[in-house]
């Protein structure tokens, strides 16, 4: 049975641009073979992952760096029964998502930084009328219109809210091609569990980088439920067949209800909190110097931490996938059991210190924290990372 | 003895919030009972708006969803396009569907979504305290025209059914009223008509319904009736437009 799962066959189309060679690949047919290496862009490794989730329904607005996904989205969906539709706006993405999530079908939108600002009217009221719904923001520079390079200055947005009222997004933070396939299958998970918006916050270089990714034989057996349509969300409006009606909505008329809502909702982040922190953890039990930091930028402090190791300097990582949660209870771990040995975080960032300030509560006084960012369009090197490590090495 | 006249069943028996001579409540009856005329209380999926109507929800004993103000024909959207089967319609006020959702609308209307729209134009927001609406008439003194709308800062009243009607995806388009028994009577044939042409996949159906807001109007229902008979079908005339 092991060789017996449906993976994609990928068809490696060539085709001359303006002299020069250009290779695109796409998923054209699912066979049944064994796990098999695929080459693809971290937009089309979500856009592949959403479909393979059970995702049937996505609705968006074209914007640069993320406009591979609705272009996958329009030409995925029709051989699948599932529905794509080019939105006359994020206002009206976000809400067909909320309307064909409210109807039971799991549903996503995509867009960069702003549209996304767009989508926070819908995101709050699918948080508020507790619908799951996934939405992807590949992250560009802010602020305004700022451009298409790509950013991380929507972590404040993604993870303290963004839109009106007490709520909280689940923040996945893909760090590869492979994991950004792997986090979008769960944000569904996640979604349908806690009935809750999920952010995927990818950035521009993630987006466009194509890499390889497996897509593991087994993944069928990860899902809590891969139908679209599932028979177990007894809240959807289907039409009231046998049942009572149903009503999907955030507004609560009478006073103390509204508050009655908030405090369940409260109720849910707390168990999201208790239970979801994700992160990855290298080096940690030596280090002196710990770096936080997600997504690419991540994998650039790999690099960094490699050359460091050469040079005797102990750095760890810790690499939040949840950004919120935020995987504060693994710092905090680390500081009850290495306390005084861990001396430094370096935090590093595509922005001008938004994820600092969350490592900065985690880490209490404990140790220093100190910041390394930049943003518009700037992305902190290799070189700087080393760079302000061995100032910061040479303090311990 | 028989009984031939009763509650629909897809209103529930509960007092109303309207104001005295607020048109909302015969609307919402209207679509009750066609809803059981037609047989498709266990089909239908209603989407409520934002404004006086945010509960209409609560009169009606059918699944019904929320959207945000002026969304609510993108929600329809999304829940029809996912079940077809559905008989799906939007319950909108002059501010939803004309001003904060026009965009919605047009787009809605454009892609001839097979939905159904009854959209209640009564020239004033309601629920903010009596604002401007895209369709509050020429000189009509409101909260925020005191003065009386005047065109050369406020622009004119927005004739949304007529501008649909000009778009390829839209299949019907009536204005109605319920300022008589006899209009009441030919707005139900209205709704009607709009639920059947979704029933038989013909696309986008709206139905424009001219209703009273006496208390906003500064009038008795009497006069609030009246104004809508004499005056606004001046402006926004009654008929089949497509």
């Amino acid at each position: 049975m092991r060789n017996q799962k449906l993976v994609p066959k990928v068809e490696i189309l060539h085709r001359e641009t303006s002299g020069s060679r250009r290779s695109s690949y796409k998923v054209t047919a699912f066979g049944k073979t064994r796990n098999q290496k695929i080459l693809i862009s971290g937009n089309e490794a979500i856009a592949e992952a959403a479909v393979q989730a059970g995702c049937r329904f996505y609705a968006g607005y074209p914007i640069t760096p993320q406009n591979e996904i609705p272009a996958y989205m329009a030409k995925r969906m029709p051989g699948i029964g599932g529905v794509f539709i080019q939105s006359e706006s994020e206002l009206a993405a976000i809400s067909m998502v909320m309307g064909a999530s409210a109807a039971g079908a799991r549903a996503m939108t995509s867009s960069s930084s702003p549209g996304i600002s767009l989508k926070q009217e819908g995101i709050s009221y699918i948080a508020g009328a507790e619908l799951p719904a996934v939405i992807v923001n590949v992250m560009r520079a802010g602020p305004g219109l700022g451009n298409i390079w790509p950013a991380q200055s929507d972590y404040f947005q993604a993870v303290k809210g963004g839109g009106h009222g007490d709520y909280h997004n689940i923040v996945l933070a893909p760090s590869s091609a492979q994991e950004a396939f792997d986090l979008t299958m769960f944000a569904f998970d996640l979604a349908d569990k806690y009935r809750n918006p999920v952010m995927i916050l990818s950035d521009g270089m993630s987006g466009q980088m194509m890499e390889p990714i497996v897509i593991p034989e087994d993944r069928k057996n990860l899902l809590s439920g891969i139908c679209c349509l599932t028979s177990e969300k007894k809240w959807a409006v289907t039409g009231c067949k046998d049942r009572l009606p149903n009503l999907v909505a955030s507004f609560r008329m009478c006073l103390g209800d509204t508050e009655k809502l908030n405090q369940h909702l409260q109720g849910k982040y707390k168990q999201i909190l208790a239970d979801e922190q994700r992160c990855e953890s290298v080096g940690i039990d030596e280090a002196e110097i710990i770096i936080v930091a997600y997504g690419i930028m991540a994998r650039i402090a790999k690099g960094a931490i490699k050359t460091l190791k050469a040079k005797n300097i102990k750095v760890g990582l810790i690499r939040p996938i949840t950004l919120w949660p935020f995987p504060e209870t693994q710092i905090t771990q680390i500081l009850k059991h290495r306390l005084g040995r861990v001396k430094y975080f370096l935090v590093v960032e595509m922005s001008y210190g938004q994820m600092v300030e969350d490592v900065r509560l985690a880490v209490n006084g404990k140790a220093k924290v100190e910041f390394l960012g930049r943003a518009g369009g700037g992305v902190p090197t290799e070189e700087e990372i080393i760079k302000r490590l061995e100032v910061i090495s040479d303090k311990l | 003895m028989d009984k031939i006249f009763g509650r629909p069943k897809s209103l529930r028996d509960i007092p109303t919030h309207y104001c005295s001579g607020c048109g909302h409540g015969i609307a919402h009856r209207l679509i009750s009972e066609v809803v059981d005329e037609l047989d498709i209380r266990e089909r239908i999926i209603g989407v409520a708006p934002i404004g006086c109507a945010v509960i209409a929800y609560d009169y009606w004993d059918f699944d019904c969803c929320e959207a945000a103000h002026g969304r609510a024909l993108a929600v329809a959207t999304g829940i029809k396009r996912v079940r077809p089967e559905a008989i799906v319609f939007t319950y909108q006020g002059d501010g939803d569907l004309v001003a904060i959702g026009c965009a919605e609308t047009i787009h809605a209307a454009n892609r001839g979504e097979n939905l159904t729209t009854v959209f209640i134009n009564n020239a004033v927001y309601g629920m903010t305290g009596g604002q401007m609406a895209p369709t509050t008439l020429l000189n009509q003194k409101t909260a925020t025209t005191p003065f009386g709308r005047d065109a050369k800062s406020a622009g004119y009243p927005l004739k949304i059914s007529e501008l649909l009607a000009q778009l390829s995806g839209v299949y019907y388009v009536e204005r109605v009223s319920t300022d008589s028994p006899v209009k009441v009577l030919a707005a139900k044939r209205a709704i009607k008509q709009a639920f059947i042409n979704q029933i038989e996949g013909k696309g986008f159906s709206l139905v424009e319904i001219l209703s009273a807001c006496p208390t906003y109007l500064g009038m008795k229902p009497t006069a609030a009736v009246k104004w809508v008979r004499e005056e606004m079908t001046k402006e926004f005339p009654l008929g089949k437009i497509k």
